[in-house]
């Protein structure tokens, strides 16, 4: 009796069932998960909230937004998280800040996991001369510094959000392929490939059929990390005035402007930080979490929480 | 060894070769003119032709490109457009300030980062790596200049308020000068570096020891009746080590050509400074020159790296 109720519960689960299982289960990756979710309804909602408050985010206030001596005014009725230098609304500008974060953090990411994914996968599939050439090649952008390129570059084209997003997807592309690469190089050895290729496919075939989805897991996981290491990059652009071009408000160019703020205007420091750190942290979580999932070694005596890798 | 060291040598001149030649090709055939941004929007077509004559702009590319190729191998990075200052005596000038900056945060995030890593390895799933982890998580998700604002808060601005002054920003003296102003002025941003620095080292060296704490050997040494501090310090943190020591070379040489978002945070008269002002006034030999030489420095750091490890290990030697 017991046995056919053993029998009927037991079904075949994929990895990725498995490891979504996993993920559902881990308190942490809900929580990371939830705030995210959160961080982008407020990046849509942002000309919502814009209207339900009657602040435009580079609407200045300079009469009611101000204290009479034209001190930022702090966190009030009217504007909830206090206004800045301009006497403009920091919940507001906030809100379309997260627009700015989000949209570099999520393209830029794409953009270097498509670029690397494609040259890793080639790289380590083909050998020989040409994985010579892009591995060396790979070396050579892991071995730019990465600001100071950065500020080279905008001091001749001009600060823009395109920019933000091509020059931080430029220096992060070469770590994915680097590990696209490495995997490769150990799947290709696999018994299914070599009878993919007796079978006489074609090397895209393999390429994209055979060995793309077995690199996938490394390359969900490095990509969740990804996002963060690019919202920050694109802060400190911002920060430096190499993104966005004001009024348009992004997180890092409010931290700029409020440099000069911070020994009489708190919230104008607090605010657009912590909704930084608040994303970042949550990228981060959920990355490690993805990775605690998607780990096989999970399984094996170590337990998952050892399974750090930096 | 030498056929590995020359081989890595020319490669490490070639990746100088080729960021010197992107960054002159950014510079030179971008469809702008630098004489007239030079000489103003209001310049008379005169003026533009003298100021493209004295530059050397009214040569053919190629020329050009010899002649910068030529003053970069004699290690003449050019002179400035705007005050004609040599840029190595700028570059002499600033260097010791971001060096200064980067040693002692170096310093720092090692000692920080590599104790919290241990210690968190050592006393895995306690309260204490509860706390380390989730700081280092912290400090990791933050960029650099927020960390520096937030310093610049709590150890400046409150205790400036509480009556100590004990951190003014905005100031730099030279070491020779007085070493204890020196250290006063640069400790907030030697701290604001060291931290965000200190969280990744802390990940790669708790992750390395619980690797090295699971080896057979580290077994052996507990058989043979070592003490726990001794296994710990001598036997595991010696191998773990290996990740580290690869990643310093490379962040030290990073940060070496520029900090600059801690340089701009605090006011410190640095490489990285001088290259945010010098887009400012569009002074491109500036920041050609320091472009270039954080580049050599990046890629002399990585060759220094790699000479460590194939002293250390005949393997890479064989590669």
């Amino acid at each position: 009796m017991t046995t056919t109720a053993a029998q009927a519960t037991v079904r075949s689960r994929g990895p990725w069932e498995l490891a979504f299982e996993r993920l559902r289960r881990d308190r942490a990756a809900i929580a990371a998960a939830a705030t995210l979710l959160a961080v982008g309804l407020v990046a849509a909602i942002a000309p919502a909230i814009a209207t339900a408050v009657r602040h435009g985010p580079a609407q200045q206030f300079l009469d009611v937004g101000l204290s009479p001596s034209g001190i930022p005014l702090a966190p009030n009725t009217t504007f909830l998280l206090g206004t800045d230098s301009l006497g403009r609304d920091v919940l507001v500008r906030i809100a379309y800040g997260t627009r700015v974060s989000l949209l570099v953090g999520l393209l830029a990411s794409a953009l270097a996991v498509l670029i690397g994914t494609l040259v890793g996968i080639v790289a380590g599939w083909y050998g020989g001369f040409v994985d010579r050439v892009l591995s060396r090649t790979m070396d050579v952008f892991l071995a730019l510094p990465f600001l100071v390129f950065a500020l080279a570059l905008v001091a001749v084209v001009g600060p823009s959000l395109t920019i933000s997003v091509t020059v931080i997807a430029f220096f992060c592309w070469a770590s994915v392929g680097r590990i696209v690469r490495a995997e490769t190089l150990s799947i290709r050895e696999h018994e299914y490939v070599q009878a993919a290729r007796t079978l006489g496919a074609s090397p895209a075939r393999i390429m994209f059929v055979e060995i793309l989805p077995n690199v996938a897991p490394s390359v969900i996981v490095y990509t969740t990390l990804l996002i963060p290491g690019a919202i920050v990059s694109e802060a400190t652009l911002s920060f430096l005035g190499l993104s966005v071009v004001p009024p348009t408000p992004s997180w890092g160019n409010m931290l700029a402007d409020a440099m000069a703020y911070y020994k009489v205007a708190w919230w104008f420091v607090f605010f657009p930080g912590a909704a930084l750190v608040i994303t970042t942290v949550a990228f981060n979580v959920l990355g490690d979490s993805v990775r605690d999932a998607l780990d096989p070694r999970r399984d094996q005596a170590v337990p998952a929480t050892d399974e750090e890798v930096s | 060894m030498t056929r590995y060291l020359l081989r890595r040598l020319a490669w490490s001149a070639l990746v100088v070769w080729v960021v010197a030649t992107s960054v002159f090709v950014i510079y030179f055939a971008v469809p702008h003119d630098v004489a007239r941004l030079i000489a103003g929007r209001q310049a008379s077509k005169e003026t533009v032709k003298m100021v493209r004559t004295r530059l050397g702009l009214d040569q053919p590319a190629h020329l050009q490109y010899l002649n910068f190729l030529g003053r970069l191998a004699r290690g003449d990075l050019g002179e400035s457009f705007i005050t004609q200052e040599s840029v190595n005596t700028i570059v002499a000038r600033d260097f010791p300030v971001t060096a200064s900056l980067a040693l002692g945060s170096g310093i720092l995030w090692l000692v920080l980062g590599v104790g919290a890593g241990v210690i968190a390895a050592k006393k895995r799933r306690s309260p204490t790596d509860r706390v380390i982890t989730t700081l280092a998580l912290g400090f990791y998700s933050m960029p650099p200049f927020l960390v520096g604002q937030l310093l610049l808060f709590f150890l400046f601005f409150r205790l400036y308020m509480a009556g100590f002054e004990f951190f003014p920003p905005g100031s730099y003296v030279a070491f020779s000068d007085s070493p204890l102003q020196w250290a006063r002025f640069l400790t907030l941003p030697w701290l604001s570096i060291a931290l965000v620095t200190a969280a990744t080292y802390s990940r790669l060296t708790r992750s390395a020891m619980l690797d090295v704490l699971g080896e057979d050997y580290i077994r052996t040494a507990r058989a043979k009746g070592l003490t726990e501090s001794r296994i710990t310090y001598r036997h595991a943190l010696r191998s773990s080590l290996t990740p580290v020591v690869s990643q310093f070379g490379i962040d030290m040489g990073s940060l070496l050509g520029g900090a600059i978002v801690t340089e701009v945070v605090f006011g410190l008269p640095g490489l990285g400074r001088e290259a945010v002002q010098a887009i400012t006034t569009q002074d491109l030999p500036i920041i050609m020159g320091i472009t270039i030489l954080s580049t050599v420095l990046v890629v002399a750091a990585s060759f220094g790296v790699d000479l460590w490890h194939a002293v250390l290990d005949p393997r890479v030697r064989l590669e």
